[in-house]
């Protein structure tokens, strides 16, 4: 799998700080798990960190007591088995693969799966398929955009996009995505409501998801 | 506003990665209370003093710093210096920490340090020089950095501020925050090309 289209540097780095809207963190969380060089990437950004770390006053904090304390081996993750399309936090979410997906129309040919995320008024995250040939449908409300692919491909002014792939285009950006016509194509979307609209609902969705 | 200049100074001594890793090496072999003391003094306040910038009550901030630092306690004995230098460790854990209580899920928030690593991740053969010499071009890099892009880094992983939080904050487009961030990663990325 060669993966052509990375997140923006940009994004990395506020995945890494800990500081981007949860959403958008899931879809790159999702695409770090599938990409060597941005697993490279965020490890590097969470280098930065520690320098950033070295460079703060410090405060007094008190050690905590050790007393009555083991050493002992972690709990390892909780292992609900993906069935190697869903990423690893994406079937955590599901409860396992893609025939654990609640998928409700949303269009035709376009089926959708809201996935919870803690604050719903930061942002929107699900699961989109859609048919061959079928458009991608518009889901932005202002604020960053994220978009990964699962299965399937599509194309758009930017270029073709598949398994692995991340769109984080500019809100700028007009891109009028189609899926190919060799099949249906399973994306990962986040959005995030941006700062100054926090509170204000994604216009789209919300009449299909009532969120 | 921004404090790059109150709030944030470059570090009076270095701290050496290869000092850390033997703290750690100590907790792991003997559960040296010392040595994890030492830890605390150096990775404790700064911890906390994170967490507060970010918004959190000192108390909390505190709790989060104390639960950061015994989870090195605790997991130790699985510290790998070929994964990152123990700073980078300690930074996770309480990046990790933080969100864990702002949010109902961490999944989101991977690299998690009991995966097994594919091939392409594996340690190089001088695991300890290297975590410590990334660590220290790092340094070098952040302090030859433009005042604006330090200004976006810091209000990143400092202030914990998304990009249109930036953005809003600086009075500044969007695509100029991202862009100060991308000229400050590629520097990163071109000071770190030859150790990894």
């Amino acid at each position: 799998m060669t993966i052509a289209h990375h997140p923006d540097p940009a994004s990395l780095m506020s995945y890494a700080a800990g500081s981007l809207a949860e959403p958008l963190s899931a879809v790159i969380a999702s695409h770090v798990e599938m990409c060597a060089a941005c697993r490279k990437d965020v490890r590097r950004l969470e280098a930065l960190g520690a320098a950033m770390l070295e460079r703060v006053e410090p405060v007094a904090a008190r050690a905590p007591e050790l007393t009555g304390l083991s050493q002992s081996q972690p709990a390892f993750a909780s292992s609900v088995r993906s069935d190697g399309v869903l990423p690893a936090a994406i079937a955590r979410l599901v409860g396992g693969g893609l025939d654990k997906v609640n998928w409700s129309t949303v269009a035709p040919g376009v089926q959708g799966c809201k996935l919870p995320v803690s604050h719903p008024g930061e942002g929107l995250l699900m699961l989109l398929k859609i048919g061959a040939g079928k458009r991608i449908p518009e889901h932005g409300h202002g604020g960053a955009e994220l978009t990964l692919v699962l299965t399937g491909s599509y194309s758009d002014a930017t270029g073709r996009y598949e398994r692995g792939d991340v769109a984080d285009l500019d809100e700028a950006i007009e891109h009028q995505p189609v899926v190919d016509p060799d099949g249906e194509c399973i994306c990962l979307i986040a959005s995030e409501t941006k700062a100054k609209f926090k509170g204000v609902l994604p216009r789209l969705l919300q009449p299909i998801f009532g969120v | 506003m921004l404090s790059v200049e109150t709030g944030v100074r470059p570090p009076q001594r270095a701290p050496d990665a290869a000092f850390h890793a033997d703290l750690i090496h100590r907790i792991a072999s003997n559960r040296d209370e010392v040595a994890f003391q030492g830890l605390f003094a150096t990775f404790g306040p700064r911890v906390k003093a994170v967490l507060m910038r970010q918004g959190c009550d000192p108390q909390i901030a505190e709790d989060i710093a104390q639960e950061a630092l015994l989870a090195v306690w605790r997991k130790a004995t699985l510290y790998e210096a070929g994964k990152g230098s123990v700073a980078t460790w300690v930074f996770t854990i309480a990046r990790n920490l933080r969100i864990d209580r702002i949010r109902r899920e961490t999944a989101f928030q991977s690299l998690d340090d009991d995966r097994p690593e594919e091939a392409s991740d594996a340690p190089l053969p001088d695991e300890q020089v290297s975590s410590g010499q990334i660590q220290a071009r790092v340094r070098g890099v952040l302090a030859g950095l433009p005042s604006e892009q330090v200004e976006v880094v810091t209000l990143a992983y400092i202030e914990g501020l998304s990009h249109s939080e930036i953005s809003e904050k600086l009075g500044l487009p969007m695509g100029t925050v991202k862009s100060r961030m991308r000229l400050a990663y590629q520097k990163i990325r071109t000071a770190l090309e030859d150790l990894q």
